[in-house]
């Protein structure tokens, strides 16, 4: 009884011992094909990452994205601080998985706003801008209007309105009585 | 960038207004502004704001240009003179001849921009010709 027992879980135990020595070679197979698939990602996931980062700098042309071993490079120039934090944020965002760091090389270049160039001009469009103010006076001088007299309190704003959208260099009311 | 932080409450509630293209820089020691508001509300907003930070402009360290995006041809437009008649003019400016005249408060149809100064309008009794833009404000 206890020979045949014996003999008959030796027999399983060889059993198992060769089931698994052919399942070496798979194994071995599988994980070779693991570490050929992560390998194959981490390179795909570069030129991915660079894409998906796109998508979302895409409303901004002066913008280039680049992408190694996981870290974005932004790159170009926006027209503001809050733009470049943004981009920033939005592209860590994008798969914080994947991305290791963003690198925010982003120059911040303040638009430049055309004032009037020509006083000519100017003084033209100062006279029809002022014509309902009698009580003012308006000089133009290196595209700067200085206004002063006096005016009511309740009329400054639509004088100011009306100098500003002229788009001069600069309004200075300082010598202007408000009454 | 002083002015920068000066008119920070303004240039944030441009921002969250809607104002398209809304460009922005300090030149010379002066805060220049541009930018297309959605409508007349939202102009008026930003000048009641401009005006609560420097009481009656007299800083004159900002120079604000918004423009209101609804003021197409063909859409209608409120006359907001202080409480005179706007004069119509035949031609683009005060040098021209009065043509018509538009009572405060009355509804005009804006014909099209001859620039951002005039604009060609016509009344309900069919007067045409040319107003002071200032004096004219988008409805809706």
């Amino acid at each position: 009884m206890f020979t045949n027992a014996y003999i008959v879980l030796t027999f399983k135990i060889n059993n198992i011992i060769m089931n698994l020595k052919k399942l070496i070679p798979v194994l071995a197979l599988a994980g070779t094909l693991t570490l050929a698939t992560i390998s194959c990602k981490s390179k795909v996931s570069d030129t991915d990452l660079k894409a998906k980062v796109e998508t979302v700098t895409s409303g901004h042309p002066n913008v280039s994205v680049d992408a190694k071993d996981g870290v974005i490079t932004l790159s170009g120039t926006v027209a503001s601080d809050d733009e470049k934090r943004q981009l920033e944020e939005a592209a860590k965002n994008v798969d914080t998985k994947h991305i290791k760091s963003v690198v925010n090389n982003i120059v911040v270049e303040l638009p430049h706003i055309e004032t009037s160039v020509s006083d000519a001009d100017l003084i033209n469009k100062v006279i029809d801008a002022t014509k309902d103010f009698p009580s003012i006076q308006a000089d133009v001088k290196d595209g700067v209007i200085t206004v002063t007299g006096s005016l009511e309190q309740a009329h400054v704003q639509t004088l100011k309105m009306a100098l500003d959208a002229l788009n001069p260099k600069k309004v200075d009311m300082s010598g202007l009585t408000v009454k | 960038m002083a002015l920068l932080d000066k008119y920070k409450v303004l240039l944030d509630t441009a921002n969250a207004s809607g104002i398209d293209d809304l460009r922005y820089a300090e030149q010379d020691g002066v805060l220049q502004i541009r930018g297309t508001a959605p409508n007349a509300d939202v102009k008026n907003k930003l000048w009641d704001i401009y005006n609560q930070i420097d009481p009656n402009f007299l800083s004159g360290d900002v120079v604000m240009n918004i423009d209101v995006s609804s003021a197409v041809a063909g859409s209608q437009v409120r006359v907001i003179t202080q409480n005179s008649n706007l004069n119509i003019r035949k031609g683009p400016g005060t040098d021209q001849p009065i043509v018509g005249k538009a009572a405060k408060d009355e509804i005009i149809t804006l014909m099209s921009r001859a620039n951002d100064q005039w604009w060609l309008v016509r009344t309900k009794d069919g007067e045409e010709g040319y107003c002071y833009a200032q004096y004219l404000e988008p409805i809706g």
